[in-house]
């Protein structure tokens, strides 16, 4: 019979196995061994409220939207230092066109994107052109952007931090795509039959889900289909495992290493959108360090510092993890001073376990 | 690829060019009073930056040339080498801010040596000052400050207190957080927070979940002060669990106007950026100075004076 005739060369791997092979995996894992951590630790103390859920979800969601493209981009070998700065420069482009030029809220919202794809662009420029590593040139940009945010801010407001934007987005088309709460009605309900608890006031504890954390799962689920079932995807791979053989094989690799630049911009230009019109305000600190929590969060997640490899479903586990190890410490009633150790070690085994069960993964086929 | 060669000519241009440019500003300026501030404090600090305003304004009205320097980050050693080179460069007067005095007394000494009249502002505190040479101290003793905030509050029958600290390690808001406590007369804890927004808000819910008996929280600046009102507000506590804090800024002082802050401590920085330039320029025009320090705070911002501020602090003048 045909369908027994077997070309030798194409090896049967289980479906557990190819399983096993994913480069989440090990993340997957990490996650469950952090859950468990704070649930024998912090089981009882609301962590896993709705409430609480709520809390760690809104950390992890935003720092998701930047880890997801961040993810890509390293899988295709080259670092962003520049969106921490990013945040803060596109927080400031939002806030002042509105609050002291009277633009309305959209309008300074599509100014803030389209300058930030720009500086995106910008950066994948400077790197395919000068060849330097994207490491130094966007380490120049985390500096410039820092620099032009403050003097802008300080010169056209005398402050550094510009307050006032709830009140113009009250009625902005724009507003409820960034800060709204998604499911209310659901909610509501949920807390009259009891299942979620209610304030002192008698309101329910949660009031609904923040729409970043819809953003979070959207934009992890498109990046995963961009790199695992588009033709750009095999460009992000290639040009990150061996950029010369893609180049010679007809791949544009400049051309994909720029368009992830831009996404990159433009997540950090979501990231500031979300959380200026969340906070009504913006600063000229805002994002500090998200640049490393990004690139920690993709790593936690099993991406290849050296690229070639990695997935954006781990990014996501990865800011999981970050925002559960974050907030969960608060619940487990830790002296807060021991708070960096302690997160800097459960980083750490969370990174170590992953690896180890990778490895044995890979291994077993 | 380009050539550093071909780079090399028109940068050096350039240089010669400001050389010369700094050159003739220098002499024509040489009656003009130059004062020159050293910080521990960055502009984009939303403190400092008031500080810098009071600062630039002085130096308009007055026709003053001044300058403002603050290393990026907080680092003793960087701004004792600031404080040299200012020094070296002769200004009519120098302000510096002393948060740490075994790092920076001997770059301080050394200026004073150098004939260059000082004045210590916001950290330092009168006693180093004068122990160091310096002219006056001019400023709001944090711990002090903390002290009479504990005693506002120990008055009200609250002893269930925690200071939200957005940034330990910055002495001074420790110093804030520690005052508080020998005011309340009780252990305070210290909750440590973070300056982005949404996780200092988190962290506040999270504290108060785990703390559900806390009856006043002490913010210790505006960068966590907007977000433990807004946790305040999330948790439907806002107005029963009382707060407070340093430092203004337009939404505080709308909270303080609502109800749903009790107040907020202000340390008038303003007056220590104007004010020194003014006292530099008497003392350069007419060898006129004051002979006593000049505390700016804390002044207590509540429900009766805060709405007469806001528009103020839009402008980064409170």
């Amino acid at each position: 019979m045909v369908s027994e005739i077997r070309d030798e060369r194409v090896r049967s791997v289980s479906r557990l196995s190819r399983l096993l092979s994913r480069p989440e995996l090990g993340a997957a894992a990490g996650t469950v061994l952090v859950f468990v951590f704070f649930a024998i630790t912090a089981g009882g103390t609301g962590l896993f409220s709705a409430k609480g859920i709520i809390n760690f979800l809104e950390v992890s969601a935003q720092l998701g939207i930047l880890a997801a493209p961040v993810a890509l981009l390293m899988i295709a070998g080259e670092f962003d230092l520049s969106v921490g700065s990013m945040i803060g420069f596109a927080g400031i482009l939002i806030a002042i066109p509105a609050v002291f030029w009277g633009w309305p809220i959209w309008l300074s919202l599509l100014f803030t994107f389209a300058v930030c794809g720009g500086i995106g662009a910008l950066n994948g420029l400077a790197v395919v052109r000068t060849g330097l590593p994207s490491f130094i040139v966007t380490l120049g940009s985390l500096f410039m952007l820092r620099g032009l945010t403050l003097g802008l801010t300080r010169g056209i407001s005398g402050r550094t931090q510009v307050s006032g934007v709830h009140e113009l987005a009250q009625n902005d088309p724009l507003n409820s795509l960034f800060s709204g709460q998604v499911f209310s009605g659901l909610i509501a309900w949920l807390s009259n039959i009891g299942l979620i608890g209610k304030r002192a006031d008698g309101l329910p504890s949660i009031s609904g889900i923040p729409v970043s954390i819809v953003w979070w799962i959207v934009l992890t689920l498109a990046c995963t289909w961009l790199l695992t079932r588009s033709r750009f995807g095999n460009w992000i791979f290639a040009a990150g495992g061996e950029a010369n053989a893609a180049r010679n094989l007809g791949v544009p690799v400049a051309r994909t290493k720029i368009t992830l630049f831009v996404m990159t911009a433009l997540a950090a230009a979501l990231f500031a959108a979300i959380q200026v019109l969340v906070t009504g305000s913006a600063d000229t600190l805002r994002g500090t360090q998200k640049e490393f929590e990004a690139i920690i969060a993709v790593v936690i997640g099993g991406t290849l510092l050296t690229g070639g490899y990695g997935s954006a479903i781990g990014a996501m586990f990865g800011a999981l993890i970050f925002g559960v190890v974050q907030m969960g410490i608060f619940y487990t009633g830790i002296d807060t001073d021991w708070f960096k150790l302690f997160m800097g070690a459960m980083m750490v085994i969370a990174v170590l376990f992953n690896s180890y069960v990778r490895n044995r993964a890979m291994r077993s086929r | 690829m380009f050539s550093l060669a071909k780079l090399a000519k028109p940068a050096l241009g350039l240089l010669a060019g400001f050389t010369m440019m700094a050159a003739a500003t220098t002499l024509a300026a040489a009656d003009e009073t130059r004062v020159v501030f050293v910080t521990h404090g960055q502009s984009g600090d939303p403190y400092w930056s008031v500080v810098k305003n009071g600062m630039d304004d002085a130096a308009k009205t007055l026709g003053v040339k001044a300058e403002y320097l603050a290393p990026e980050t907080f680092d003793m050693a960087k701004m004792g080498q600031m404080i040299d080179a200012i020094a070296a460069s002769k200004p009519d007067g120098m302000v510096v801010s002393i948060p740490d005095a075994a790092a920076l007394s001997t770059p301080v000494k050394n200026a004073v040596a150098a004939g260059i009249p000082v004045i210590v502002i916001d950290s330092g505190g009168s006693k180093l000052t004068h122990d160091l040479g310096g002219l006056l101290f001019m400023g709001q003793d944090e711990f002090q400050a903390g002290v009479m905030a504990g005693e506002r509050i120990k008055v009200l029958g609250l002893t269930k207190a925690v200071c939200a600290n957005h940034e330990v390690g910055n002495s001074s808001l420790d110093d804030r957080c520690a005052g508080f406590a020998k005011g309340l007369g009780v252990d305070v804890p210290v909750m440590n927070g973070v300056i982005d927004p949404t996780e200092m808000k988190n962290r506040v819910i999270a504290y108060m979940t785990a703390h559900a008996d806390t009856q006043f929280i002490l913010a210790v600046g505006a960068r966590g002060a907007e977000p433990t009102l807004a946790a305040l507000d999330e948790l439907g506590l806002a107005g029963k669990v009382k707060t407070g804090t340093f430092d203004l800024s337009p939404t505080i002082l709308q909270a303080v106007v609502a109800g749903k802050m009790e107040w907020g401590i202000d340390a008038q920085q303003y007056a220590m950026g104007y004010i020194p330039v003014a006292m530099f320029d008497l003392w350069k025009k007419y060898k006129i100075m004051p002979i006593a320090d000049y505390p700016t705070g804390p002044g207590f911002v509540t429900k009766d004076t805060a709405a007469s501020v806001i528009e103020l602090s839009k402008l980064g003048k409170r």
